[in-house]
């Protein structure tokens, strides 16, 4: 683009008009992969320098300065002190709180699109509201609730919210494939001899599990990245942000990069396969 | 469960029947989609209930199915009554309207899907000789989304017929192809069942697609059948205005009875004498009183005014002015205004074209009285057609 821009300089006086026409001939061709390119780079790039940052080895106790390459923290990731106890405890904790929202969330989602029944509206309300409401207020009224009932901060408080916030969107991904489908087909299931039972296991369970797919990842992601409402709800209990968090205020181990870009790669790498997956079904 | 052979004859009770309704209705709260009905299908046979939307009939072929529970009365499926049972337990298949295949499986475990479900052993053979029957045979392991509109109610038929039902219920199955295709399809259905020799129920709003295939024909109209016979029978001699208009198109003739004392009923319609063959009439003819008299726009034939003298005796004849003249290739639609009705429709083939039947024209409508027919004056005389929807 810059050599372009420079043309009209170089051109003879005679036609000044015809570099800028082309420029702006290119630009309004361009434009949408020019943008394209400059929002991937905006969501590609703290990635990539956490990435980099991984290779570092850093002076002192910050890794916020390139120093060296080195792949000492890669080769030893559990390297500091309760790092990886976190991270196996915050993996747990996901696991659990993506098997009781999905399954929980699952069924409410068939209840509020296939009946109807008098609290119906209420519940959806209610469902909205912990993605509605501010993180923050509702991990104050959690810890105040858990207070006053007496419970004991820890991996159940921490679990039990997770559920609750996760249960939300579990919801909201289900009813949205469930309202979509063709109850003609459960009817055509139950006409072709399939009992109650086998209609839902072979026909329902199947067509909405895209749907319950979705909301079992989107509840994985929420619960293991949660900071704010496990903070106020683990007491002495540390899942991996909450390390995270405590670390950098003493300094940050490499190792932290380490696990992030780990991260990262497990899941471009589930959607690549998803992709490939999905795409050679489409082909076949 | 008795299933039929392929070519075997249809299990049925004593009487023939495979399907009987007795005294079957629903209603929704304060609606009535379906009046207290009686309906006897003849085994073997291929029945289709026709009406407009809305008038009951799918809501019928769904009690069949068990798919709706009636309010009152009874399903009996070949003398054994299945009013309580539910639709996975019937002997009934269904060809749903859109078809309803499963979208997350192949055309192979579509079809084989009832097999599947009753646990039985030999699905392979099954259907691969199913999937031939409806020429599908290379698309097995196709999913229902990659395969054409007509090729998709080709799975749906297979899908039911495979099991072997009783009787085979079809939901407007194909309502949503385009004409040229659904020509195809019908003598397609029609070829299979009587292959098959299943009895089919089918369920259309297309009067021209129920005479095509069924053997009988039942016209609902607001949760009642009107009239139910062969299809030549329900065109010829209509019972009600309302089957008249509905299946074809009629001329409907409001006429006071002179006199009924001989085989056939003289009666007035403005300046015209009209006849009208007793034997003809459903309603009662009583002297003085009125009498709907229909022809059919085909039976009619147009000679101009000028002519009227070479007219045959013994032929009923009405003036008239045409209107409009429309050419549709095989014969020109025209409509006829006058004495005794406007927009009267006639039917002329290409034959022999008079160059001076051009709207504006005086004419003469004649024809043979013994194809009229009497109809009760009491009804609207707009039933069935698109001005009288809902009436």
């Amino acid at each position: 683009m810059a050599a372009l821009t420079k043309k009209p300089a170089g051109t003879p006086a005679g036609k000044p008009t015809r570099a800028p026409g082309r420029t702006s001939r290119w630009l309004r061709r361009n434009l949408v992969v020019l943008a394209g390119l400059a929002t991937l780079g905006y969501l590609i790039l703290p990635n990539a320098v956490v990435t980099v940052f991984s290779f570092n080895k850093p002076n002192g106790r910050f890794n916020y300065e390139w120093q060296r390459f080195s792949t000492d923290a890669w080769t030893d990731p559990c390297g500091v002190a309760d790092l990886c106890g976190s991270l196996s405890l915050s993996l747990e904790i996901a696991f659990w709180s993506t098997v009781g929202a999905t399954v929980l969330g699952t069924m409410i989602a068939f209840a509020l699109a296939r009946y109807r029944f008098r609290a119906r509206s209420s519940v959806s309300t209610l469902l909205f509201l912990p993605m509605a409401m501010p993180e923050v207020v509702m991990a104050a009224s959690l810890a105040t609730l858990f207070l006053n009932m007496g419970v004991t901060f820890g991996f159940w408080t921490v679990l039990i919210a997770h559920i609750m916030f996760c249960l939300s969107f579990v919801v909201t991904a289900v009813k949205a494939r469930v309202m979509s489908m063709d109850p003609r087909l459960e009817q055509a299931a139950q006409d072709l001899y399939a009992t109650p039972l086998q209609t839902f296991l072979r026909v329902t369970l199947p067509i909405a599990a895209p749907g319950i797919a979705a909301g079992a990842l989107l509840a994985f992601a929420l619960s293991f990245d949660d900071f704010i409402i496990t903070n106020f709800n683990a007491g002495s209990t540390v899942t991996f942000p909450m390390f995270v968090w405590g670390a950098a205020q003493r300094g940050t181990p490499v190792q932290i990069n380490v696990i992030g870009t780990a991260m990262f790669g497990i899941a471009v790498l589930c959607v690549l396969v998803g992709q490939l997956v999905g795409g050679r079904r489409k082909r076949s | 469960m008795t299933t039929t052979a392929p070519t075997g004859t249809p299990s049925s009770d004593s009487s023939g029947t495979d399907v009987r309704l007795t005294g079957i209705s629903k209603r929704y709260g304060a609606f009535t989609a379906v009046h207290p009905l009686d309906l006897a299908v003849p085994g073997g046979s291929f029945f289709a209930l026709l009406g407009a939307s809305g008038c009951g009939k799918t809501t019928t072929l769904r009690m069949i199915a068990g798919l709706e529970d009636p309010s009152t009365g009874t399903v009996r499926l070949g003398g054994k009554d299945v009013t309580g049972l539910p639709p996975y337990k019937r002997p009934v298949n269904t060809v749903f309207q859109s078809y309803a295949l499963f979208p997350h499986l192949d055309i192979y475990e579509n079809v084989a899907f009832g097999l599947r479900r009753r646990g039985v052993k030999s699905v392979k053979k099954q259907v691969g000789d199913m999937l031939d029957l409806v020429q599908l045979g290379d698309f097995a392991r196709r999913k229902p989304q990659q395969l054409s509109g007509g090729q998709q109610q080709r799975v749906a038929v297979a899908r039911a017929l495979i099991n072997h039902p009783q009787v085979l219920l079809l939901d407007e199955p194909l309502g949503a192809l385009d004409l040229k295709l659904r020509r195809q399809m019908q003598l397609e259905l029609k070829r299979i069942q009587t292959e098959v020799g299943i009895t089919f129920v089918h369920v259309t709003h297309d009067q021209e697609e129920a005479m095509t295939m069924a053997d009988t024909v039942a016209v609902m109209n607001g949760g009642r059948v009107e009239q139910m016979g062969a299809p030549a029978d329900l065109y010829d001699t209509p019972r009600t205005t309302f089957v008249a208009n509905f299946l074809g198109t009629s001329n409907l003739i409001t006429a006071d009875v002179l006199d009924t004392s001989g085989d056939d009923i003289v009666l007035r319609a403005a300046d015209s004498k009209l006849a009208l063959p007793a034997h003809r009439c459903t309603a009662t003819a009583r002297t003085g009183e009125k009498l709907i008299v229909g022809i059919r726009p085909e039976k009619i034939t147009l000679t101009h005014a000028d002519d009227a003298g070479t007219i045959p005796d013994g032929r009923n004849r009405v003036r008239g002015r045409i209107t409009e003249a429309g050419f549709t290739g095989v014969s020109t639609q025209y409509l006829v205004d006058g004495p005794v009705g406007t927009g009267l429709s006639v039917y002329e083939q290409n034959i022999e074209r008079d160059g001076r039947l051009v709207p504006g024209a005086d004419v003469v409508l004649h024809w043979n009285p013994g194809h009229s027919f009497g109809l009760d004056a009491a009804q609207s005389i707009e039933a069935g057609t698109d001005a009288g929807e809902g009436t």
